[in-house]
């Protein structure tokens, strides 16, 4: 084995970030973790504020919602790529609900997506950006959302919602009732109460979890590789699961070794501040 | 880390509108959370010739052991590999962390706080950064391929949360006790045997669990240190059943259903020192 520098040193990295399957492995990533961070949180704080009415049968309800974060990554990607199966699951579901039924009626094409068998993807978004960007034109990737992609991020958000909802319980905990009833006395209604004084009280649980999920979200792997692998034209291809392909299926070390040092710095990036923040603070 | 006291109890009924929609809203978020729970247990069950696409929301019309017979008589060998792998690695890696937790918290030195920081960075580094010196470590050091090799990796990567865990769990006991027995005489050995470990039980509960749940679910180190698919753990013989075209869904189903199933009854039974585990590895100071 050669284990000379490349001159130049980066040229793997240069060659890596030319390709197409690489490019579309970031572009996955940043639309997996928006998206994912958004339904992730957003249930998980609809679910902990519905349960801070605290009405009953509330504990069941908890214990439900967080069970599928006791389970394995692979266990969830096993199970919803059957939900996502083009055949059967969730399209079957559409047929049972009518809505097929409906849109025959008016002389519209069934619902029927192919989900993780779809290449294609939605709001491209490469002309616009081209214009602002003009380096934008020279990426061999579509921008925009990968259709096989949107199984993947409901099937995540499954899996966390439940955790992010256990944190904001933990979070509300600590937002003082008082608080809330001195906003009521001033006359807020229930909507402002939620909007102006709880969310913004529980703003440090919001930060970590976009920390956390979204360091989650970098590393993602198992999912992935359990429920759609690759994906069809590279769709749900994430830099874990390139990782992986590249050392042990290609044997390519140095493009495996590459991709994942830009995992590390992804990560470093967004845990390092984070950690100096809460540990450094605790001294 | 102190755990904030959380509300975890309490129930009122409904009275007003507002109430009935939440709890609509509850129940609808119910059936999205139970679905593929529901899939899963009721494809398990099915006979071979009973499963098919178009009828999977289906109940079993006739109850049978459906896949799990064959599921099981496929997994159990990995499920002893993933015993024989989590409880070892649970153990060790747990204590390791009280000895770390009891030196970070009790017995600070010098850039013992910054040198912390950098053990719980730890826990955050993506596996596939070290995967390649990790095989190559293994290999020379003649682990690579063993059960044995997978444990001591788990053990290493556990020991950034499980120093977490204690320390912070150690923050919480006070100085006072320490400099008593000290006082009278005891060493650092002494004090870490005879007060902070017996005072830790609930700390090696808490651990104990949080580093059990994270091994048995690991499959990137499974699939990667351990290639022979006689040792390897019951996470990725349960990929490699379902990616195989000649297995039936029943029975991959009911695979994940046995797969899922340790931790799952740890969940049913232990979740208040689950909970506990998950909260205080977010890391929240």
């Amino acid at each position: 084995m050669n284990l000379g520098l490349r001159d130049p040193a980066w040229l793997t990295y240069a060659q890596m970030f030319g390709t197409a399957r690489w490019q579309c492995d970031l572009r996955n990533l940043v639309v997996f973790t928006i998206l994912f961070l958004a339904v992730a949180i957003g249930v998980g704080l609809l679910l902990a504020l519905l349960l801070d009415r605290r009405l009953i049968a509330c504990d069941f309800f908890r214990n439900i919602f967080l069970f599928p974060y006791a389970l394995s990554f692979i266990v969830t990607g096993v199970a919803w790529r059957w939900i996502f199966n083009p055949e059967a699951g969730v399209n079957l579901l559409f047929n049972a609900l009518g809505i097929n039924h409906l849109l025959a009626s008016v002389g519209a094409p069934p619902l029927k997506p192919g989900w993780i068998t779809d290449p294609s993807v939605l709001c491209p978004l490469n002309d616009i950006l081209g214009k602002a960007f003009p380096m934008v034109n020279d990426l061999a990737v579509q921008i925009g959302i990968p259709v096989a992609l949107i199984p993947v991020v409901i099937a995540a958000s499954w899996q966390l919602s439940g955790f992010a909802m256990a944190m904001y319980i933990a979070g509300l905990a600590v937002v003082p009732h008082e608080l809330r009833e001195a906003a009521r006395i001033d006359g807020a209604s229930e909507w402002q109460v939620y909007t102006r004084v709880v969310i913004p009280q529980l703003k440090p649980v919001t930060l970590s979890l976009i920390i956390i999920l979204g360091h989650i979200s970098l590393k993602i792997f198992d999912l992935v590789f359990a429920m759609t692998g690759a994906g069809p034209g590279f769709a749900t291809d994430v830099p874990g699961v390139f990782v992986f392909e590249q050392t042990f299926k290609a044997i390519r070390y140095n493009t495996g070794a590459a991709a994942s040092i830009v995992m590390l710095v992804l990560v470093a990036i967004v845990i390092v501040p984070y950690l100096l923040r809460t540990l450094g603070r605790a001294r | 880390m102190k755990a904030a006291p959380t509300r975890w109890f309490g129930a009122g009924m409904p009275r007003s509108l507002g109430d009935w929609a939440t709890l609509g809203a509850l129940g609808c978020f119910l059936l999205v959370f139970l679905m593929p729970i529901y899939l899963m247990v009721v494809t398990g069950l099915k006979d071979a010739t009973n499963v098919s696409l178009s009828s999977m929301w289906n109940l079993p019309s006739y109850l049978s052991g459906g896949g799990f017979a064959e599921a099981w008589k496929k997994l159990w060998p990995s499920m002893l590999n993933s015993l024989f792998m989590a409880i070892p690695a649970t153990i060790i890696s747990a204590i390791l962390g009280a000895i770390n937790g009891y030196v970070f918290s009790k017995c600070k030195f010098k850039g013992s706080d910054l040198l912390f920081i950098a053990f719980v960075f730890g826990m955050f580094i993506p596996y596939q950064s070290i995967i390649i010196p990790l095989v190559k470590f293994l290999q020379t050091i003649n682990l690579y391929g063993t059960v044995v090799g997978l444990i001591a990796v788990h053990v290493v990567y556990g020991i950034p949360i499980t120093t977490l865990l204690f320390r912070n769990y150690f923050n919480g006991i006070p100085n006072e006790l320490i400099e008593a027995a000290k006082i009278d005489g005891a060493t650092l050995m002494e004090v870490l045997l005879r007060i902070m470990l017996p005072l830790a039980k609930p700390a090696f509960v808490v651990t104990g669990i949080y580093q059990f749940t994270n091994i048995w679910n690991d499959f990137l180190f499974g699939v990667t240190i351990v290639p022979n698919p006689k040792a390897q753990p019951i996470t990725v013989a349960l990929n490699n059943l379902s990616g195989s075209f000649s297995v039936d869904w029943n029975v991959v189903m009911a695979g994940a259903v046995i797969a899922a199933l340790p931790t799952a009854l740890i969940y049913i039974f232990l979740g208040k020192f689950f909970v506990r585990g998950m909260l205080a590895g977010s890391v929240k100071g």
